[in-house]
C-alpha cells in the first residue's frame, strides 16, 4: 500500500472524514456518562463531558489571547532587527 | 582490566578522529561512536565510579544510579538517531561538534561534584554553538554569537554560586543544593537559564531556528534537559518552581502561536514542555519526580522527531515559513506521517508516549490538589496539540498548495526519523519499559479510563476548535518580540539614552564648571592653573592608566581565558581517563 495514496484518497472525501470525525467527538462525551470514576479530587471530575467543554474553550482562549497579544503588543515586521 | 568507562570518551575523544576517515567509513564510524555509547550507558553498573582528587577537591566523574542512567540512556539513544540523521552531512565540524555536545551532556549526567558538572556545562554551550554557525548564513553567525553570550553570562553565574558554595560550606558535592542561601540562588539561575525558564530562555527560540537542519535535532535534545536533571537532583520540592513551570509551559503556548517559522515554534514548544517537567521537579513528589524523567525521556525522543521532520521540509522545500508552506503531503507523505507520530506523541493522545508520562505530571499535581496548577497545565496540553499536532502539519503538509515539489528527504533521514517514531509508539502502548527505568517508587497506571476519556475529550474538542478557527491560525510574515529584545534592541536604546540624556546633563555640568571657576577673575587664574595642572593631569593620568590596564585586561580575557578554558577542559579529560585504570 503507499501512503501518499492512502492520504489523497482522505483528502479527496473531507466530507465522510468530517462525519467521522464529529461521531467520534460525540462517541467520547457519551462514553463518559458510564465509565466508573474511583478518584474524586476536583468536583468537575464527576461531571460528564466536563474536559470536552474545558478542552474547547482552552483552545479558543488561546487563540484569542494570544492572537491580541501579538496583535496590540508584540509582532513586528520581520526586518525589526535587521534596521 | 578496566573496571568502568565514561560513555563521554567514545564521543568526546571518539569525535576528533573523524576527520582522518573518508566517505562511507566515515558514516560508519558517525553511526558507531553513539553505539558505542549506548553499549557502554547500559552495561554500567550502579555506584559511584571514576572518583579523583584535584588540587585539594574531590572530582566524581561516574555517578552512576537510576536517575543518571536514566537519562544517560536516553541522552545516548538521542546522540545514536541525531548521527543517523547526519550521517549524509560531509561537513565534520557539524559531526565533531554534536558529539562533543553530547558527550558533554552524559558528562554534566554522570557528574558526582558541581566542579565536573561546571566543566561539562560550559563544553556543551561551546561545542553547540558550532551547530548554529555551522549554517553558514549571517543570521545564524549572530544568533550564535547571542546564544554563546546568553550561555557565558549563565556560566558565569553558575560559577559564581559554586564558588561561593565552596567557600561557605566547604563541600562540591552535587546533591541537594536547597538551603544556602546566596549559593543555592545562583546555581538555581544558572540550570534555570539553560532549562529556558522565561525571561531567561529567549536563547533558545532565538538561535535554534537558526541552526543547521541536523544540529537543531541535537540542539533540542540536550541542554534543557540536562538543565532538568540537575534541577531534579539539585532542587526537587522547591516550590517556587512549581509556577515558574507553569507559567513557562503557558509562555511557549502562546508564543507558538504567533511564530511563523516552523523551527521556531518547536523551539516555543520545547518550552512549553520543559515548563511540565520544572512544575513537577517544583512540586517533589515520588510520583512528579518519576514524571518529570519519564516526560523529559519521551520528549526528546518526540521532539527529535519533529525538529527531524520540520528539518526534512526545510531541507527539501528550501522554506521554513508556515506562510510560505502548504500541500506538500502528496510529495512527502512519509515525512508527514511520521511527523505526526511525533505531533500525537507531544499532544499526548494515548497509545503514543506524552500520554504515559505527560499524565504523571498532572496526576501529580492532582494529587497535591494544586487546582489552578492542574487547570492551568490541563489548558496547556490543549495548546499543545493545538500547535505542534495540528496548526504546524496543517499549513506545512496540507492547506493551500504552496508551490513547491519537494521529494523525500534521504532515506538515512527517514530511518532515523522511523526509530524516533517506533519508540514514541513502542513506550505508548508498552510503558512499563520506561517506568522500570524511573528513579522512585510510586505507583502508576496510565490506563484508566478516565484518564482516556479525559484526554480524549480535551484534545478531540481543541480539534475542533482549531478547524472552527483555522482561518485566522495561519502563519503571517512577522517575528514577535521576546525577551531577546532587552540585549538585540535595548541596548541600541540605551546608547541613544546616554547621547540624548546622560551627555546634554554633562555638558551642563560643564558649563556650571566653567562659570563657576573662571567667572571670577582672581578665582580664574588660580582656577586655570588649577584646572590644568591638577585636575586635568589628574583626570587624564587615570584616564591613561584605566586605558593601559583595560587594554591589558583585554589580553587576558580574549587571550587566557580560551586557554584557561582549554587547559581546565583537558586536563580534567585527562585526568577522567586516568582514573580508568
Amino acid at each position: 500500500m503507499n501512503i501518499g495514496k492512502i492520504l489523497e484518497y482522505m483528502m479527496a472525501n473531507t466530507r465522510t472524514l468530517k462525519r467521522v470525525a464529529y461521531a467520534v467527538l460525540a462517541l467520547t462525551v457519551v462514553i463518559d456518562f458510564f465509565i466508573e470514576r474511583h478518584h474524586h479530587v476536583f468536583f468537575w471530575d464527576d461531571i460528564p463531558g466536563f474536559s470536552a467543554v474545558y478542552g474547547f474553550i482552552s483552545c479558543v482562549l488561546i487563540v484569542v489571547i494570544s492572537k491580541a497579544l501579538g496583535h496590540f503588543w508584540l509582532e513586528r515586521s520581520e526586518e525589526y532587527y535587521n534596521d | 582490566m578496566i573496571e568502568w568507562l565514561h560513555p563521554s570518551v567514545f564521543l568526546i575523544f571518539g569525535a576528533f578522529l573523524i576527520p582522518f576517515f573518508r566517505g562511507r567509513v566515515q558514516q560508519i564510524y558517525v553511526v558507531l561512536l553513539p553505539v558505542l555509547a549506548l553499549v557502554t550507558v547500559m552495561l554500567m553498573s550502579p555506584g559511584v565510579h571514576g572518583a579523583v582528587k584535584f588540587l585539594g577537591f574531590e572530582l566524581i566523574f561516574g555517578r552512576a544510579d537510576k536517575l543518571s542512567l536514566a537519562f544517560a540512556y536516553v541522552f545516548s539513544i538521542a546522540a545514536l538517531i541525531g548521527a543517523i540523521y547526519a550521517m549524509h552531512v560531509k561537513d565534520v565540524t557539524q559531526h565533531i561538534a554534536a558529539f562533543v555536545y553530547a558527550g558533554s551532556s552524559l558528562g554534566v549526567t554522570f557528574a558526582g561534584d558541581l566542579l565536573t558538572l561546571f566543566v561539562f556545562w560550559e563544553l556543551m554551550a561551546f561545542a553547540s554553538v558550532w551547530l548554529i554557525w555551522a549554517r553558514r548564513v549571517k543570521a545564524s553567525i549572530e544568533a550564535g554569537y547571542r546564544y554563546l553570550l546568553v550561555h557565558a553570562v549563565g556560566g558565569v553565574v553558575l560559577l559564581a554560586g559554586i564558588v561561593i558554595l565552596s567557600v561557605t560550606t566547604g563541600s562540591i558535592s552535587f546533591d541537594k543544593l536547597q538551603g544556602h542561601g546566596v549559593a543555592s540562588y545562583l546555581i538555581l539561575i544558572g540550570f534555570m537559564l539553560n532549562a529556558a525558564v522565561p525571561p531567561l530562555h529567549a536563547w533558545l527560540t532565538d538561535a535554534y531556528p537558526e541552526a543547521t537542519v541536523t544540529g537543531a535535532v541535537f540542539l533540542s535534545a540536550f541542554t534543557t534537559k540536562t538543565a532538568v536533571y540537575a534541577l531534579i537532583r539539585g532542587y526537587p520540592g522547591t516550590e517556587i518552581l512549581i509556577w515558574l513551570g507553569t507559567i513557562m509551559a503557558l509562555y511557549g503556548v502562546v508564543f507558538a502561536v504567533l511564530a511563523n517559522d516552523i523551527r521556531r515554534l518547536l523551539g516555543y514548544h520545547i518550552i512549553s514542555q520543559v515548563g511540565y517537567m520544572v512544575a513537577a521537579v517544583g512540586m517533589g513528589t515520588a510520583l512528579a519526580i518519576n514524571g518529570a524523567v519519564a516526560h523529559a525521556f519521551t520528549h526528546i525522543l518526540y521532539k527529535g522527531l519533529l525538529f527531524m521532520g520540520a528539518g526534512a521540509v526545510i531541507q527539501m522545500t528550501g522554506r521554513s515559513k508556515l506562510s510560505e508552506l502548504g500541500g506538500i503531503y502528496r510529495y512527502m507523505p512519509v515525512t508527514f506521517v511520521l511527523y505526526m507520530i511525533g505531533g500525537f506523541s507531544i499532544s499526548a493522545f494515548p497509545l503514543f508516549s506524552g500520554f504515559v508520562s505527560k499524565s504523571m505530571e498532572v496526576s501529580a499535581a492532582a494529587d497535591l490538589h494544586l487546582t489552578w496548577i492542574w487547570l492551568l497545565l490541563s489548558l496547556a496540553s490543549a495548546g499543545t496539540f493545538l500547535h505542534t499536532g495540528l496548526k504546524l502539519p496543517y499549513f506545512t503538509f496540507l492547506g493551500d498548495d504552496c508551490g513547491a515539489r519537494p521529494t523525500e528527504p534521504p532515506r538515512n533521514m527517514l530511518v532515523a526519523m522511523g526509530i524516533a517514531a517506533f519508540l514514541c509508539i513502542f513506550i505508548g502502548v508498552y510503558p512499563d519499559w520506561l517506568y522500570n527505568m524511573l528513579p522512585e517508587k510510586a505507583e502508576y497506571h496510565a490506563y484508566t479510563a478516565t484518564h482516556v476519556v479525559w484526554a480524549l475529550q480535551i484534545l478531540l474538542f481543541t480539534g475542533l476548535g482549531f478547524f472552527m478557527l483555522v482561518k485566522h491560525l495561519g502563519g503571517s510574515p512577522m517575528i514577535s518580540l521576546d525577551t531577546d529584545w532587552f540585549y538585540r534592541k535595548g541596548a541600541a536604546l540605551f546608547m541613544q539614552f546616554v547621547y540624548r540624556v546622560v551627555v546634554p546633563i554633562e555638558d551642563w555640568f560643564i558649563q556650571v564648571y566653567r562659570s563657576v571657576f573662571r567667572g571670577n577673575l582672581v578665582m580664574g587664574i588660580k582656577g586655570l592653573w588649577l584646572d590644568k595642572h591638577v585636575i586635568d593631569g589628574a583626570v587624564n593620568a587615570i584616564a591613561a592608566v584605566v586605558v593601559r590596564w583595560a587594554g591589558v585586561l583585554r589580553q587576558v580575557q580574549t587571550g587566557q581565558l580560551q586557554q584557561y578554558a582549554l587547559v581546565m577542559v583537558g586536563s580534567l579529560l585527562i585526568l577522567s581517563l586516568y582514573s580508568l585504570f
